[in-house]
């Protein structure tokens, strides 16, 4: 594909937008791709799409810059092209007769749940999002959010929005909800999942992948229901309901 | 001019997907036609379902990875059932990779792959470096080498390849104690065990700790392991270890093998097998062959 933009949005955080027939070929919101960064690096990297525009053959992810890896991607210019492969994985489902949903993001994690609030919307199901950073240098996408609804910000050490983690921000806030899309770091959804163990929800989480399609059995990992053999997270996921796997 | 006849193996050409970087094929069959390939060998399969290892699993090294999968599968039956009655579809030699925690469970699962009539071949697993009981263990010693190829030989027709572990003293004394014991083949190399710290925690990369390098970064040694085995047994050598291009093909097979397992490099490009393939035929005429059995061995010529 080639590369449409790439530019730092927060705090080593990017933004890097790709156009190429891939980009048709989506699906769901929360499916990845798996980028080969650079001669390098022997394995591709996967990264949650963000958004989509199918009619300008469109996709845009979000890194942040935290490994070898990431700091080649930061050093890609519009114009560059670069090996992508997908896309991959099951995203989140849509349901029918929904009203109303919350989005829960943490930190880099915010990333699939944005091109789900656009396919929310479009279906005229209001948005409520929260989202939670480590402080107010990692925010991201607040604006881009409220279009779809109401968004609220916690930080860890307060320097933006509501002090404290995600959880603590809904219980204050009082925010009621039947149906829960999130993505995020593993101790936030595991928090979550602990929580709300009768709440309707999906959670897309994160793995160590090689392959990205299910062959290498590199990102496993363990449904609840221990009749059931271990989920891929690649090819399962990595998008799962909230109380179907261990986290 | 790709073609090539080994033990239990018809091939249109010398290129298998590795044990392990394939799973059964249903994932690339979704990507192209399996029916080009040379064989396919399959994950590894045990009596029971395992889980395999926690993760992470995967660490990526300087031009290659560690992995720690532990011999995740469905078990013998379920494999059977599901997987290996789904390949049959394919006109397609199918390599079934087996491993266990004692010489009797290589046997019984053996035997009751041989039984399903759905494979042409075996490739006993003895160099797994990612289980605790078993794999490894009996891979690296050449007397229990011997015996449990034996037992399998003694209960099992079909063509039997023993895939060797890169981790030991004495390559040829292993290689010569399978072939003595009745192998009909030696896959030459599995991973080499290794490690990767997190300079953050200070901690192994792996849940597991340790884990098998693959990829380019041990092509070397298997190219030299190859060699080495070529010019002390008289059966042939599927050779396996960092291949990521034609010409890593031709080097293999100079060096003595008669196929080649393509492993990790499908991860990277998942249409690399077939571009391989495709491949071959110039890079042959290349290098002046006109019949890719030319080429075995072309080393010791």
């Amino acid at each position: 594909m080639i590369i449409i933009s790439n530019q730092e949005i927060a705090s080593d955080i990017y933004e890097l937008t790709l156009q190429g027939e891939l980009a048709c070929l989506i699906k769901e919101a929360g499916q990845f791709i798996n980028i080969l960064i650079s001669d390098k690096l022997f394995l591709r990297r996967p990264f949650s799409i963000c958004a989509v525009n199918k009619s300008q053959k469109q996709l845009a992810i979000l890194y942040q810059v935290v490994g070898e890896g990431t700091k080649i991607l930061a050093s890609k210019k519009a114009g560059d092209k670069i090996d992508v492969f997908g896309p991959l994985g099951k995203g989140f489902p849509l349901i029918d007769n929904v009203q109303e949903v919350l989005l829960v993001g943490g930190g880099i994690g915010v990333a699939p749940l944005y091109e789900l609030a656009k396919q929310l919307h479009k279906r005229n199901v209001k948005v409520n999002t929260v989202l939670g950073f480590a402080s107010k240098a990692k925010v991201v996408y607040e604006s881009e959010f409220q279009r779809y609804g109401e968004v609220y910000i916690a930080t860890i050490d307060g320097s933006y929005g509501f002090r404290g983690n995600v959880i603590e921000l809904i219980e204050t806030k009082k925010i009621s909800f039947k149906l829960i899309y999130s993505c995020g770091p593993k101790a936030m959804l595991k928090a979550l999942q602990e929580k709300y163990q009768h709440i309707k929800g999906y959670v897309s989480i994160e793995e160590r992948m090689a392959c990205g399609i299910g062959a290498c059995y590199g990102c496993s990992c363990k449904p609840k229901d221990m009749s059931l053999p271990n989920f891929r997270v690649c090819k399962d996921g990595p998008v799962f309901e909230l109380n179907e796997v261990i986290i | 001019m790709l073609k090539l006849k080994l033990p239990g193996l018809n091939l249109k050409n010398p290129i298998i997907p590795a044990s392990g970087c394939f799973g059964f094929g249903k994932e690339f069959s979704e990507l192209y036609d399996l029916n080009i390939l040379g064989a396919l060998t399959t994950k590894a399969v045990t009596k029971l379902e395992r889980n395999g290892n926690p993760t992470p699993r995967i660490a990526e090294t300087d031009r290659g990875m560690l992995n720690s999968i532990g011999l995740q599968n469905p078990g013998v039956d379920n494999v059977i059932k599901n997987e290996l009655s789904w390949l049959k579809k394919f006109k397609l030699p199918i390599i079934v990779n087996v491993a266990g925690s004692s010489i009797e469970e290589y046997v019984e699962v053996s035997k009751l792959i041989a039984k399903s009539n759905l494979v042409n071949a075996l490739e006993l697993n003895i160099s797994c470096p990612n289980v605790k009981d078993g794999g490894i263990i009996f891979g690296t010693e050449a007397k229990i080498a011997y015996n449990l190829t034996k037992a399998v030989r003694e209960k099992v027709d079909l063509p039997l390849y023993v895939k060797l572990s890169p981790n030991v003293s004495n390559i040829i004394e292993i290689a010569k104690a399978v072939e003595l014991a009745g192998a009909d083949g030696i896959s030459l190399i599995n991973t080499l065990i290794g490690m990767r710290l997190d300079l953050k925690t200070g901690k192994p990369v792996l849940a597991n700790k340790i884990g098998g390098l693959s990829g380019p970064a041990i092509k070397p040694i298997a190219i030299k392991m190859v060699y080495e085995v070529y010019q002390n047994v008289d059966i042939p050598i599927i050779g396996m270890g960092g291949i990521q291009n034609a010409a890593d093909v031709l080097e293999f097979m100079y060096a003595g093998a008669s196929a080649v397992g393509i492993g990790s490099a499908n991860f990277i490009n998942p249409y690399i097998c077939p571009e391989i393939i495709a491949e071959l035929p110039q890079l042959l005429k290349d290098y002046g062959f006109n019949d890719i059995k030319e080429v075995i061995g072309y080393a010791h010529k």
